[in-house]
């Protein structure tokens, strides 16, 4: 089965982020797939660089970027959320005239049209929110 | 939109987007209306649901200018014009709070508990904001 998991809710502040983590270890624990994770709302927090995670707990940010790179995942963080919230990329710092970038590794930024693009294409859609 | 196919075939799914929260105390609505309008093109049956406080959204004469927010809510009436196949409310959240079809700035389909039920029961896909 092919999911798609949506995160509404930035690190630390809710369950949100963890659960999906843990969801999605599960996905791919059990032998299936995952098509995209979407970051949207506060979620677009989870893929920040500049995470300083707490030294005796989990670090939320780093979880997915791994995650990402070990089973291939995409991470996508919509770039509507991310600007509002201060989360750019190279090509978003430049087109909007910033000094910096931010993005974490393993994510990507991009349009809401690859979330409903996820909806279409997967089995399944997983919402992770408030 | 060219549309996604599996195999030869268009892929379109029944997409119900739900909304269970007021405006403008959160951005919940805002974005998830932001979602809709953006999902409208690809040609997918799409549904929109308010339940609970997000009945709240459908008020008419709503005034958040005054607080410099932006009067998202306006952007409702543009759903059937995109091809949005219907706009729900919870008839018993608007009776709960003192609300009927004249309090909406759309034309509404007022569902009970049970027509709800149908309803989620019939979609391929759920999203909740």
């Amino acid at each position: 089965m092919v999911f798609g998991l949506v995160v509404n809710e930035g690190p630390y502040q809710h369950q949100a982020s963890d659960t999906a983590y843990n969801f999605a270890r599960a996905v791919i624990g059990m032998g299936h797939s995952i098509i995209r994770v979407f970051f949207y709302h506060d979620g677009v927090y989870n893929g920040t660089r500049l995470v300083v995670p707490p030294q005796d707990d989990r670090a939320v940010t780093e979880r997915w970027s791994e995650f990402a790179e070990t089973h291939q995942v995409d991470l996508v963080l919509c770039v509507a959320a991310a600007h509002r919230r201060g989360i750019l990329d190279e090509s978003e710092r430049q087109r909007n005239g910033k000094d910096a970038e931010n993005l974490a590794a393993g994510f990507r930024i991009s349009g809401i049209g690859q979330l409903v693009e996820a909806a279409i294409l997967a089995d399944r859609m997983v919402v992770f929110g408030d | 939109m060219s549309g996604y196919r599996k195999g030869r075939e268009l892929i379109v799914k029944r997409f119900l987007y739900v909304s269970r929260r007021p405006p403008h105390g959160t951005i919940y609505g805002h974005e998830g209306l932001e979602v809709i309008f953006t999902g409208a093109v690809f040609d997918q049956m799409v549904t929109v649901l308010f339940l609970d406080d997000g009945v709240y959204q459908l008020v008419k004469d709503q005034d958040p200018g005054a607080l410099g927010f932006k009067n998202y809510a306006l952007g409702f009436r543009a759903l059937n014009e995109l091809g949005v196949q219907a706009i729900c409310a919870s008839r018993d959240d608007l009776t709960a709070r003192g609300l009927s079809r004249e309090d909406l700035l759309v034309d509404a389909l007022l569902l009970s508990s049970f027509e709800i039920t149908d309803l989620m029961e019939n979609q391929d896909t759920i999203l909740s904001f």
